[in-house]
């Protein structure tokens, strides 16, 4: 097993019909993910690109054994989205969709988490495990096969990030966005458990970027139960304090949440950080 | 969005929280008549409104006509005055503090509650702070406004309206999609109530399409911000001069970073998204170039948004805006060696790397 998915994961669509679901539904396919069956209400019947059954609801999708879900509905319909899954017990559920209400991502995440299941996002690129699963909106020619697992609160950072180690020769073992809310469902500490009992996994990338203190949190669990290679990158050292840049999450408040505070937090626990995102592989050797 | 005071207090009122009598003034004909005394407040969405001269205390019809008089048209923390609520004034026997905000950390709401009130929460030492995350699955139950008052020691008679009160504020925080409702101070009066003497209530800004009533321009915004968050961009101006446009919010911030490590300043953030539409990429040029910047530097990884479309939105801009400025751009991703093609044949300068770009635009626009 990969990092929460490999190449017998089963994923279903919520939203395969939309202009960036159906996009990305047929990027993951060819990506080489088991995509089993797309949803959109009214719909059923027809074929996503003639090979893929679309249905009408998450339970119509359960003849097709889903282990995973990824969730590309307009935000006001994403907790209705996500409960359906939850309530079919998908054991992985990823939210690419931007702008959730936080009140229906705290309700959502807490009813998966009461049933031991595994929300990642909103607001996030995705999971990639090359070549053996992609879900979400990654780019699919970025990924080498290898041994550096990278997390992230951002989308095309990360890509400019995992680009740089392949142009290195430096391959990747699992690529995992957890979304630039200030509510999401994974937080670093959780994948970084997952990162150090993997198998393939030998060194972790963790891109950071202002707004809270999981990045805080994050470097005082590595100094304590991490022993792989941690290198980091955090953006947003020029940021004004008050403003939010871009992703609602990234805001420095009341001086919670700045670049200083979570460079030192990373410094004291040992862990590099990259001055600029391409300085990555160079401090991963 | 942050609310003004007296809309806080609609919400508070709606949702069942004793707030004081009162009602706005805009100008000296709103004024009902006099009959006890009040308190005059300019709404403005600052703190510190007292220490700055924004409330005003009235005992007479005379002393409220001139205070209103005196605050509607001032500034206030240099923020223009156009309302203020007059309120009864209240016998204050003691402020407390109490709130309910997002822990990140938890995913969950949290309680903030302190015998200190009436003072920055910041300033109130820590021991005398009762903190309490909630479970959102269970929501407010009567144990944990137990617990708060065990901390407080309140008396048994304010407990029980302290209970009553954590209730509503709950349903208020859940019901309005708050990020923050706070009672600053929390008011027990000589006569035994307790009464919200403030309201501060932040919604939070993805769920405003389940509040319409709420409208606020927000005042800290630059007139070209506004007109930008109008036209759908993510855009912040900033006081360097070198504009920069890139793609999702994380590579845009790198993007201002790297620039300031290399000690040039940036004018402006703007996250152009995910884009495949030329008109998309041309207008954020018309509001970089609003901006006035010395140069403009466009940082473009395609993973969704394609190489050439960009490519094609920098040669339209150029073309449409007569942009003499250099321009220096990084492209790298799907489609780029048709979209570096486009540029270098319209004579736009392109770089593959993001640090080659970086350098070259701090160059060309005179250093710091």
């Amino acid at each position: 097993m990969g990092v929460l998915v490999d190449r017998n994961t089963r994923v279903i669509v919520q939203g395969i019909t939309g202009h960036q679901g159906s996009f990305h539904a047929g990027q993951m396919m060819k990506f080489g993910t088991k995509v089993v069956a797309g949803i959109s209400p009214g719909k059923s019947g027809t074929k996503f690109q003639d090979t893929v059954p679309i249905v009408d609801s998450v339970a119509d999708a359960m003849s097709f054994s889903p282990d995973a879900t990824m969730i590309s509905v307009p935000a006001p319909f994403v907790k209705d989205a996500a409960f359906e899954a939850i309530d079919q017990r998908i054991k992985l559920i990823y939210i690419l969709t931007e702008h959730v209400p936080f009140h229906d991502s705290m309700d959502l995440i807490s009813e998966a988490r009461n049933r031991g299941l595994t929300v990642i996002g909103p607001n996030g690129p995705g999971i990639t495990v090359p070549f053996e699963c992609k879900i979400g909106i990654m780019p699919n020619q970025i990924f080498k096969e290898g041994d550096v697992a990278v997390a992230s609160r951002s989308g095309t950072l990360t890509y400019e990030i995992v680009e740089s180690l392949t142009r290195s020769g430096m391959g990747q073992s699992a690529v995992i966005g957890l979304g630039g809310d200030p509510v999401v469902g994974m937080n670093y500490i959780d994948v970084l458990k997952l990162f150090e009992a993997d198998p393939k996994t030998k060194k972790i990338v963790l891109v950071g970027e202002i707004g809270g203190n999981n990045e805080e949190l994050a470097a005082r669990y590595i100094k304590e139960h991490i022993k792989k290679k941690v290198v980091a990158y955090i953006t947003g050292r020029s940021a004004p304090p008050g403003k939010r840049m871009g992703h609602a999450g990234a805001i420095i408040e009341k001086g919670v949440g700045t670049a200083e505070s979570k460079i030192k937090a990373f410094n004291e626990a040992g862990v590099k950080v990259a001055d600029y995102p391409t300085d990555v592989p160079g401090l991963l050797k | 969005m942050n609310l003004y005071e007296y809309m806080g207090k609609d919400i508070f009122r709606k949702n069942g929280l004793p707030v004081p009598e009162g009602y706005v003034v805009e100008k000296q004909s709103d004024l009902k008549e006099y009959r006890k005394p009040v308190v005059v407040k300019s709404q403005i969405l600052l703190g510190g409104r007292g220490k700055s001269g924004g409330i005003k205390f009235a005992k007479s019809g005379e002393e409220l006509k001139s205070a209103v008089n005196e605050l509607i048209g001032s500034k206030v923390r240099g923020l223009a005055v156009t309302k203020v609520l007059v309120e009864e004034m209240l016998n204050i026997q003691h402020e407390y503090y109490v709130s309910i905000t997002l822990s990140r950390e938890h995913r969950a709401p949290i309680l903030i509650a302190s015998s200190s009130g009436g003072v920055e929460i910041e300033s109130v030492p820590q021991k005398e702070i009762f903190t309490r995350v909630i479970d959102p699955l269970i929501g407010y139950s009567d144990y944990i406004g137990r617990e708060a008052s065990k901390f407080m020691n309140l008396k048994p008679e304010i407990a029980s309206q302290f209970r009553s009160i954590l209730r509503s504020l709950y349903k208020t925080f859940t019901e309005e999609d708050c990020e923050l409702v706070e009672i600053n101070p929390l008011v027990e009066t000589k006569e035994g109530k307790l009464i919200a003497a403030d309201a501060k209530v932040i919604i939070d800004n993805d769920a405003l399409y389940r509040h319409k009533e709420f409208s606020i321009t927000d005042p800290e915004k630059t007139p070209l911000e506004l007109e930008a968050q109008a036209k759908g961009y993510s855009f912040i101006e900033l006081d360097g001069k070198i504009g920069v446009i890139a793609n999702g919010a994380g590579l845009t911030m790198a993007t201002l970073d790297a620039l300031t490590l290399h000690n040039g300043k940036p004018r402006n953030f703007l996250d152009l998204g995910g884009t495949d539409n030329v008109e998309i990429v041309a207008n954020a040029f018309d509001l970089v170039l609003k901006a006035d910047p010395k140069a403009i530097l466009i940082n473009i990884f395609g993973g969704v948004t394609k190489a050439d479309t960009v490519a094609k939105g920098i040669v339209e801009a150029k073309k449409r805006f007569n942009i003499s400025k250099p321009i220096v751009v990084r492209l790298s991703g799907f489609n780029e060696d048709e979209g570096r093609k486009i540029l270098s044949e319209n004579k736009i300068e392109t770089y593959p790397t993001m640090m080659e770009a970086v350098e070259r635009v701090v160059k060309v626009a005179g250093g710091a």
